[in-house]
């Protein structure tokens, strides 16, 4: 009894001392995300593939997150300014993207 | 102010949306569906960001999304169907120039990020992950440029090769690894700079070489590369929700990139090697191509032959899009159906210059997508069928892929037109296409040759049927 207590406490010790590398998770995060792509992607349809380019072109303008942050400090300096012309190109794409991604897809109609 | 937990959260929600939006593209029933999921977690994303401590720059910021929501929006409305590909490659070009102005403001200020050492500094792991989402964010963005000029017309579509290419771009590619590696142990900004300034130059060089045809590889990969910045953006902010979509679109872009190879029967070394379908096998066609008697027709005599069929496939490719040939054809195919002509219609992968061109033009003129096959899927019907009409494609109906292992095409996957009982081709010449081969199809006994651009065909074939 005594010595499992003292095992499981060595255990969560040894846990808490080696925490993982942000990178390390991050990169758990990345590998995963792969693989859901990958699953994902081989099920769309080949008609749709030209509406799916532009929706993923909509999708990674996802780096408007990195934009807004860089862009976010109120004094103004060459960090923040190249932010904003970010926050812009990727606003560009967002709506651009997944507004012809609509439009496209408006037009394919079953016959009636 | 939401908690850091909450934050992270509200990045899952998004990320499931745009999971779901991609998963929606698996059919056209659910697509608009997931279309608005995408728009809903892209939202919920920027919204969750802006509301952060650190983002106080509201108006500038404000100001920023509504000039690029109203370019952006305008664009989307006004872009003829007709010119997705370059759409798609100048939308791939911003990407990539976001993520490099995002990268060099990180390395002038990397507090504002949260991402600096005590020292005020970067750490080593940051500096490697900001190398990365640089480069590959500058030549997304140069590549991509260029491919935009080359599908808008404004450079020429043919391959730029010269002596000793490959070797220039491999020094190039060394030297800015060099350049990497010394900013990784210095954080300078000469290295930096330098290697920004050979990424942009790189882009340029690797995309020149590269033919019209293979424009469907190219951007597909473009495609895959903004996503892969966007990714290693998120690692140099450790943020999941750029990591995620950026991983999403990097292998959407990937498998896209390799089902156009496949269709093609090449490997994507080879595309990028560059110089297919150039002036160089051009020479060896046009020996055979005009001595060589082919069958030429009018519109009449092919708006004849096909009134009098039970069944026509209809193969579509660049040449329609070129045209603008898509509402004529539907007219076309209107009358047809109301006669009591079956018609379909085949695409073939890389029909066109991006994955999908073909389907989105035929929907744009309203062609039902249940008329409209792939190409394994109709493959088999082609021996039932009375006339396959081709408009405007060639190498992807040409036999040589499939009977002559000397030719350059050899193996790559085709259409079995030469298998219908007539086959009407309408082309503007008897020019070769993009691979520089000429097409056996256009000299076989049972097909006719209608020269004409392939809008006025089908208006001239339309007004002999009515």
């Amino acid at each position: 009894m005594n010595h499992a207590q003292e095992l499981a406490q060595n255990a969560t010790q040894t846990a808490h001392a080696a925490s993982v590398d942000p990178f390390v998770f991050s990169f758990t995060v990345f590998v995963l995300a792969i693989i859901v792509g990958y699953h994902v992607v081989w099920n769309v349809t080949p008609a749709l593939h030209t509406p799916l380019m532009s929706v993923t072109n909509a999708i990674s303008s996802i780096i408007i997150v990195g934009a807004l942050l860089a862009a976010g400090p109120v004094e103004m300096n060459l960090a923040t300014v190249l932010g904003l012309i970010a926050v812009g190109l990727a606003s560009v794409n967002i709506f651009g993207g997944f507004m012809v991604t609509q439009r496209m897809l408006a037009m394919f109609k079953k016959r009636q | 102010m939401l908690s850091v937990n909450m934050v992270a959260m509200a990045y899952l929600a998004a990320s499931i949306l745009i999971i779901l939006a991609l998963k929606g593209l698996s059919s056209p029933v659910s697509a608009r569906r997931g279309n608005t999921f995408g728009m809903l977690g892209m939202g919920i994303a920027a919204m969750v960001t802006l509301q952060l401590d650190a983002v106080q720059n509201y108006a500038w910021i404000v100001m920023a999304i509504a000039i690029g929501g109203i370019i952006g929006g305008v664009a989307a409305r006004k872009v003829p169907m007709t010119h997705m590909p370059q759409t798609v490659a100048f939308m791939h070009s911003m990407v990539g120039l976001a993520a490099v102005l995002i990268a060099v403001s990180a390395l002038y200020d990397p507090q504002a990020y949260g991402i600096a050492a005590i020292d005020g500094g970067l750490h080593m792991a940051s500096r490697i992950e900001l190398f990365l989402g640089t480069f590959i964010g500058a030549i997304t963005f140069t590549a991509s440029l260029i491919a935009f000029g080359k599908l808008q017309g404004l450079l020429s579509g043919k391959p730029l090769v010269f002596a000793g290419q490959h070797w220039v771009n491999l020094i190039l590619g060394i030297s800015m690894l060099i350049c990497g590696v010394i900013f990784c142990m210095t954080q300078a900004w000469l290295p930096f700079l330098l290697m920004l300034a050979i990424a942009l130059m790189l882009g340029v060089l690797l995309i020149v070489p590269i033919g019209g045809a293979d424009m469907p590889v190219i951007v597909s990969m473009l495609n895959s590369y903004s996503g892969w910045a966007a990714a290693g953006i998120g690692f140099t902010l450790g943020n999941n929700m750029l990591i995620i979509a950026g991983a999403l679109v990097g292998s959407s872009g990937a498998i896209l990139s390799y089902i156009m190879c496949k269709a093609m029967n090449r490997s994507l070394i080879n595309v990028l090697l560059g110089g297919f379908g150039g002036d160089t096998s051009g020479g060896v066609s046009s020996q055979s191509a005009g001595s060589r008697p082919v069958k030429a027709g009018s519109a009449e005599d092919a708006a004849f032959l096909i009134q009098n069929s039970r069944s026509v496939i209809i193969v579509p490719g660049y040449g329609l899009a070129v045209a603008r040939a898509q509402h004529a054809l539907k007219e076309m195919v209107d009358v047809l159906l109301k006669q009591g002509v079956k018609v379909k219609f085949a695409i073939h992968p890389v029909a066109g210059r991006m994955p999908g061109h073909m389907n989105v033009l035929l929907a744009e003129a309203d062609v039902p997508y249940d008329l409209v096959f792939e190409m394994d899927e109709i493959n088999s019907e082609f021996s039932d069928a009375d006339v396959a009409l081709v408009i405007g494609a060639n190498d992807v109906t040409n036999p040589a892929a499939k009977t002559d292992p000397a030719s350059p095409i050899y193996g790559m996957p085709i259409l079995d037109v030469g298998k219908a009982q007539h086959i009407i081709v309408v082309k503007r010449s008897l020019s070769p296409g993009y691979a520089g081969l000429d097409n056996d199809l256009f000299y076989m006994d049972k097909t006719m040759m209608l020269f004409d651009d392939a809008k006025k065909a089908c208006e001239a074939i339309l007004q002999s049927l009515e």
